[in-house]
């Protein structure tokens, strides 16, 4: 064979930075490609029921933001977001005990944008970000591409365990935050407690190290009062994402930060030189929807769809799920972390359960370090109770597949079942 | 005209065929402009479609086992609408590679197990992978029978990888092949016959850079390095062309075809398969071959699309 040189197909492969090493075709991202079809009931994206709103109301209330504001809307704003929106924030997050100043506020393009912000003013790579054990991809994503060190820090049945923090914060000098959702968490489903909480922020303020806490599910609890930021006892210690994603709609792209006076100068900055700012016109939409349309009655609306979506997939699993499958019962939120039997592997059972026309998202997503894959997590939030139950009845004709085909040849992995969901797991 | 490029279905091959159809599709609008160019997916609705559009030709781009096991192309012949590629008949053979390795014999053919999830089970899984280890020995390829892009494949290198890699293999197939590894360069030899008869292209010789020819590595461009023409003498070049041919016209293929193979370092030609709908993403391997013979997609499927037509 003589010597030359191929192509690889991209003139520019030699150029990219290192952060962008990771970003390749996944045979785990072709699969969810099948999940997008109809006939596939997807139990794996988070997507909120958008359908619950009132298209109309929308329609007229853009109408108007453009007939009655349309030089405002239209134009450039300022980088730190329209300054009644902000206002009309912190009366949502008031709901959960977060008082706040209209300065205090980032309007950014969703919560996953404050995510990066916080991330690109606080990590140089190889930092330590400290992250629940799971986490949620989204964030992970984050901090891979600005290329810190995930440490992931064990939870039990009220979230994050402070034990295992104060080990971690021990062990690693260098932690530039505590990453943390502690309303309905992603993926696990859990919540964290109110001495919980308080526990947590004594040993953040204890070792210095800031608090990020995502909170955009902490509206949507089933039952009782929201659980309270931990934002809410301190608020020096905690940079706080919110999010209108799953209180309006998703596709809006609108969430915020909330963060101590120095942090939020260097997000405001931040946020101008990667957008310039947010969108006026979607800051003019959602303003005007929060302050001519009754969105906490919304909100109960949501909370009622998720409770009666949740009550369908955890009664389903209850009686369907081989013995040995776990899983957490979410309060809120759009999630229940499920444990499959030892052995099982969530990550190569997905094939199969796509060509069963049910999916669902392997644990392994979760995890920066690769544990995970005898978990899954379920999403109810967007197919109805009757697709959730017809989703759970397929994916325990997959998982009893699985489980004949692990007998025939021996256990595909170790097991390595997390113990910490086992008191509040159903177990048949 | 009216042409209906078939795209998508429900494998995991979805993106990849929804990825082909694409391309392909703005490849035709330039090569055929007075045609309109139909995307469709294949569901539930596909022939009430099929049959109300009565398109003047298909094209199916379905990869895996609806679109090249013949099932999909058994319809179209039933409806009597033209379509680019081989036959139903054809392609059930060629996808079969247990069948169609009995019809190459002048070929080296990896040697091979096919085995079903119920053979393990009935026979004992493990004095079962125990002599298909003795006999094909270490390093092996696992794989499911049908599928492609390397979904579902692994390379085990001891023999504790074998039961893994099988439920692997199982989650997309009922049936697995445990394959012999050939050790050499692995070639897409791609055949076209617009008319005349068929040709073979200049031969793609794929070098990934981690050493596995995965999924990553074959739709992430950068992956992987291509040599087209591949890095062969003159004499093993038409050796390898000759083979693509006779594997081409042995099978009964029609249209396109693209056979994979390993020549060893003893310039042996091991078969490894032959597709009857070769991917055509930005990536895939085909693209790359009209290329280097300074052929355009567009321009060689609108050739394709007539022949159908005249069929």
């Amino acid at each position: 064979m003589s010597e030359q040189s191929g192509s690889r197909l991209d003139p520019w492969i030699d150029s990219y930075a290192q952060r962008a090493q990771g970003l390749t075709a996944s045979a785990i991202r072709a699969l969810f490609a099948v999940a997008s079809r109809p006939e596939v009931v997807s139990l794996a994206g988070g997507m909120p029921y958008v359908n619950a709103l009132d298209a109309n109301q929308f329609a007229d209330i853009t109408a108007r933001v453009i007939r009655e504001q349309g030089n405002t809307a239209l134009q450039y704003g300022s980088g730190q977001g329209d300054q009644k929106l902000r206002e009309q924030i912190l009366e949502i997050t008031s709901l959960v005990g977060v008082h706040s100043h209209p300065d205090d506020i980032v309007v950014t393009a969703g919560s996953q944008m404050g995510l990066d912000l916080v991330t690109k003013i606080f990590c140089d790579p190889g930092d330590t970000v400290l992250v629940e054990s799971p986490s949620y991809v989204g964030a992970l994503g984050v901090f891979r591409s600005y290329q810190c060190n995930v440490v992931h820090v064990d939870m039990d049945e009220n979230g994050l365990n402070p034990e295992a923090l104060r080990t971690a914060l021990a062990e690693h000098k260098n932690v530039k935050f505590i990453y943390t959702i502690p309303s309905f968490h992603n993926p696990a489903g859990l919540t964290q407690n109110q001495q919980r909480r308080e526990e947590i922020l004594l040993i953040a303020k204890e070792f210095g190290v800031p608090i990020l806490e995502d909170d955009p599910y902490g509206l949507l609890g089933f039952e009782g009062e929201p659980p309270q930021a931990i934002r809410a006892l301190d608020d020096q210690s905690v940079i706080y994402l919110g999010s209108f994603s799953k209180t309006i709609a998703s596709g809006l792209r609108l969430g915020w930060v909330i963060a101590p006076h120095g942090v939020r100068e260097k997000i405001v900055l931040a946020a101008e030189a990667a957008t310039l700012c947010p969108s006026n016109f979607v800051q003019l939409t959602i303003s005007r929807y929060l302050a001519e349309q009754p969105w906490q009655q919304q909100i109960k609306v949501f909370q009622e769809l998720y409770r009666e979506r949740r009550d369908a997939l955890l009664d389903s699993m209850q009686a369907l799920m081989p013995a040995g499958t776990t899983w957490t019962i979410p309060e809120g939120g759009f999630y229940s972390w499920v444990t499959l039997p030892p052995g099982l592997d969530a990550t190569s059972m997905l094939p199969r359960a796509v060509a069963e026309l049910v999916a669902y998202v392997p644990g392994t997503g979760f995890y920066a370090d690769g544990q995970g894959s005898q978990n899954l997590r379920l999403s109810y939030c967007y197919p109805d109770p009757d697709r959730i139950r017809e989703g759970v009845r397929r994916l325990a004709v997959v998982l009893e597949a699985e489980i004949e085909v692990l007998n025939t040849f021996g256990p595909a992995h170790p097991a390595a079942t997390p113990s910490f969901f086992s008191p509040r797991s159903d177990t048949r | 005209m009216q042409v209906v490029i078939l795209s998508g279905g429900l494998s995991p091959e979805r993106d990849v065929s929804l990825r082909s159809g694409r391309r392909l599709a703005e490849a035709l609008r330039t090569s055929m402009p007075d045609a309109e160019i139909t995307e469709a997916d294949v569901t539930a609705d596909t022939i009430d479609v099929l049959e109300s559009l009565r398109p003047d030709c298909v094209i199916p781009m379905i990869h895996g086992s609806v679109g090249e096991d013949g099932s999909l192309r058994c319809v179209l012949e039933a409806l009597g609408i033209p379509f680019v590629g081989s036959s139903s008949q054809a392609s059930r053979i060629a996808f079969d590679k247990a069948i169609s390795s009995t019809l190459l014999p002048q070929a080296n053919i990896p040697r091979f197990a096919a085995l079903p999830h119920s053979f393990f089970k009935n026979m004992g899984a493990k004095s079962i992978m125990a002599a298909i280890i003795g006999d094909l020995g270490l390093p092996l390829i696992v794989k499911p029978l049908t599928g492609g892009s390397a979904l579902g494949v692994t390379r085990c290198v001891v023999e504790a990888d074998v039961p893994t890699a099988l439920v692997t293999a199982f989650g997309y197939s009922d049936t697995v092949i445990i394959q012999q590894v050939v050790v050499g360069a692995e070639l897409a030899l791609a055949v076209v016959d617009r008319g005349g008869s068929p040709e073979a292209l200049p031969p793609v010789e794929i070098v990934p850079v981690s050493g596995v020819y995965d999924y990553d590595a074959r739709y992430s461009a950068g992956a992987t390095e291509f040599f087209v023409p591949a890095r062969l003498s003159e004499a093993v070049d038409a050796k390898v062309k000759e083979f693509a041919l006779l594997v081409h016209r042995t099978l009964n293929l029609r249209d396109i075809s693209r056979t994979d193979v390993i020549v060893d370092s003893q310039d042996n030609i091991w078969f490894l398969e032959v597709n009857v709908a070769p991917g055509m993403t930005e990536t895939s391997l085909v693209p790359q071959a009209f290329s280097a013979a300074n052929l355009e997609v567009g321009e060689v499927f609108a050739e394709l699309v007539n022949k159908a037509t005249r069929r």
